[in-house]
């Protein structure tokens, strides 16, 4: 994050203490706790169907759960709520976000246990939009404790595995089992695995394409004005193209080098499966690693350049030890930026037969299940925002601790 | 822009018109992607008709994005709001890891089929990019100028719609212009879910192997893509020589 706003514009001869009412109360936090509060209070916690598509019935935390239970999440939610309000330390705050988290993750669990009747197999619950917004706004104020605490590239790193570390037991420790979405899964458990595959590895290797094109073009172009202007400029008109229709565009042409080029089809370039997907997603990613690039090398201060240029160096000495170490920071940002978004767009390939989450997306859809489609949702924005925090600690390291905070 | 560009938009803004109004005066050029004897040319729904739902779609969304993300932004950024604003930065970045297909799929279980969940998902997606752009535009004013907008005595709203807002214009429209051209891609993902835009045709012609559709499908929504993205780079321009800054 850049630097605190409070340098950059200091406040005026007429800049007061917000509103006297509000002195004792955090507003952001205020605004948490009255949506949490809401998503408890007023909206259904659970829903509960007889089976996977029927219409479901929606029930409040209190009927949703055990007496105990219930009052056990409503009590450490509220406390966290009143907590939130107060003008209180920034690891406070991170601790009663989490805490909320951790009860509203074992409230789904005792819920999907409390409504399923023993040695139900068709019976369904899931959460509800009380439980979702909960949440979510569980999770903003975790995540807005953590942002006060301005945390190096090392904690927030150390944040994302303690996440994934804790998701992963729960997920493993069969807590969830009776959730609708495992049972998604334990009906898709023979593809699942493989289908992540497809999916993470679709995103690196067309990331890893696109740098490996991208990079070298856009140095090679940015020295000649009318030479850079007509790639990126090209790019550009690539990305405009829908992604469905570039996934099917590109399935005619990749069919008919499989078939007409020897050894082709043994590298598996084809019309159906992998190929077409692999191809249009390092399309997409050209663009941003090249503008990256460009905008990179562009930053790299005259003077630098000339001092290089005057103690001797060669053209190929300057471009890898002064101009693309200084570069490094832009060029990261644009895989951070290309990676998320593959990592998104490969779930179209599950429309054109590439696998991937989208397969779970588009079987979801077309058979009106909504649980199936989170199964492939839900994963795909976990690996989008793991690798996004990833990056953007890279990127932190790149730029040096000490110029972390520099504009 | 130079004249040889101006000159291309312009015939791509006739191309598409005529293509659009007797789509099948072209069906000569589709016939070669079209297999056996199945027609070259989409009609189930006219194209017409399924370009200006896209565009309805997309602009509703637009508007009632950019509204909001602008009010958000104005609030973090009044002294009141800063408290909030490191938080909403950190929200802003975030948000962008939400790929747009999987907020279209999120929103299916709760608002079933049709186009209000790609609304819903078009709105959602397209706060980002004006709030974090508005953000940006309301924070890196020169501290002199709103010095000075104050020394004139002008108060807090005048300051903010007389001074903050036109400086910071520019900045709000390559937002709008982000949002306007992701929210055209993401609405034709919207297909899927059965709102009925032109990505009916890719789908179509997916389904059906018929390369045909999926090429008209993709190519009138890259040059609508190509349009808007045009147009608000004039616009953004304008408001740039508006503001004084202009080079």
């Amino acid at each position: 994050m850049g630097e605190p706003f409070a340098t950059r514009m200091r406040p005026g001869p007429d800049a007061r203490p917000a509103g006297r009412i509000l002195a004792g109360l955090d507003p952001m936090g205020t605004v948490f706790a009255g949506l949490l509060s809401l998503s408890l209070l007023a909206l259904p916690l659970m829903i509960e169907r007889p089976n996977r598509i029927a219409a479901g019935t929606s029930l409040m935390a209190w009927s949703a759960l055990p007496a105990a239970a219930a009052l056990a999440v409503l009590g450490i939610v509220g406390f966290a709520a009143a907590l939130l309000t107060l003008r209180v330390a920034p690891s406070v705050r991170l601790a009663a976000g989490a805490s909320a988290l951790l009860l509203l993750g074992l409230a789904a669990g005792w819920a999907a246990d409390h409504l399923t009747p023993p040695g139900d197999r068709y019976s369904r619950v899931s959460p509800d939009a009380g439980w979702w917004l909960a949440f979510v706004v569980a999770g903003l104020a975790a995540g807005d404790g953590l942002a006060r605490l301005r945390p190096g590239p090392g904690t927030r790193i150390a944040a994302l595995a303690a996440v994934t570390v804790l998701a992963g037991l729960a997920l493993r420790s069969g807590f969830w089992d009776n959730l609708s979405i495992m049972r998604e899964y334990a009906g898709h458990s023979d593809t699942f695995g493989r289908e992540v595959r497809i999916h993470i590895g679709l995103a690196l290797s067309s990331v890893t394409v696109a740098a490996l094109i991208g990079i070298p073009a856009a140095i090679l172009a940015r020295p000649v004005p009318a030479l850079r202007r007509t790639l990126l400029g090209f790019l550009n008109i690539l990305q405009t193209i829908p992604s469905m229709a570039l996934f099917g565009m590109l399935i005619a042409p990749l069919a008919w080098i499989g078939r007409s080029v020897p050894g082709a089809a043994e590298l598996g370039i084809a019309g159906i499966g992998p190929a077409p997907a692999l191809v249009a997603l390092s399309a997409y990613a050209l663009l941003p690693v090249a503008a990256a690039t460009v905008a990179g090398l562009d930053a790299v201060p005259g003077p630098v350049r000339d001092a290089a240029q005057g103690v001797g160096m060669t053209g190929r000495q300057r471009l890898f030890q002064v101009d693309l170490p200084l570069a490094l920071p832009a060029l990261l940002t644009g895989i951070r930026i290309v990676l998320v978004q593959n990592i998104g767009l490969a779930v179209i390939a599950g429309l054109v037969g590439g696998g991937g989450l989208g397969v779970f997306v588009f079987q979801g859809i077309s058979q009106n299940a909504g649980d199936l489609v989170l199964l492939g949702a839900l994963p795909t924005v976990a690996l989008a925002s793991g690798s996004a925090v990833l990056l953007d600690a890279a990127i932190a390291v790149s730029r040096g601790r000490g110029a972390e905070r520099a504009p | 822009m130079s004249r040889a560009t101006r000159l291309a938009k312009l015939a791509l803004l006739a191309l598409l018109s005529a293509f659009l109004l007797t789509p099948q005066s072209f069906a000569d050029l589709f016939r070669p992607f079209a297999p056996g004897d199945t027609p070259p040319i989409y009609t189930q729904t006219p194209l017409l008709t399924l370009t200006i739902n896209q565009l309805l779609l997309v602009a509703a969304a637009t508007v009632a994005a950019s509204a909001l993300a602008v009010g958000f932004a104005v609030a973090a950024t009044r002294p009141a709001g800063r408290d909030i604003l490191p938080f909403a930065r950190a929200l802003a970045n975030l948000g962008q890891t939400f790929p747009p297909v999987a907020v279209l799929a999120l929103a299916v279980p709760i608002f079933g089929f049709g186009s209000v969940p790609t609304l819903i998902a078009l709105v959602l997606y397209g706060l980002l990019p004006v709030f974090e752009t508005t953000l940006t535009g309301l924070s890196g004013l020169d501290p002199a100028l709103m010095e000075a907008a104050r020394g004139m005595g002008l108060t807090e709203r005048q300051r903010l719609i007389q001074v903050e807002l036109p400086l910071a214009l520019p900045m709000i429209l390559s937002g709008i212009r982000l949002t306007a051209v992701i929210g055209l891609a993401t609405a034709t993902i919207g297909s899927t879910v059965a709102a009925s835009t032109l990505g009916e045709v890719i789908i179509s012609g997916l389904l059906t192997g018929n390369t045909a559709y999926v090429l008209q499908g993709g190519l009138v929504v890259s040059a609508l893509a190509i349009l808007i993205d045009t147009a608000f780079h004039a616009l953004e321009r304008a408001a740039t020589q508006r503001s004084g800054f202009g080079s």
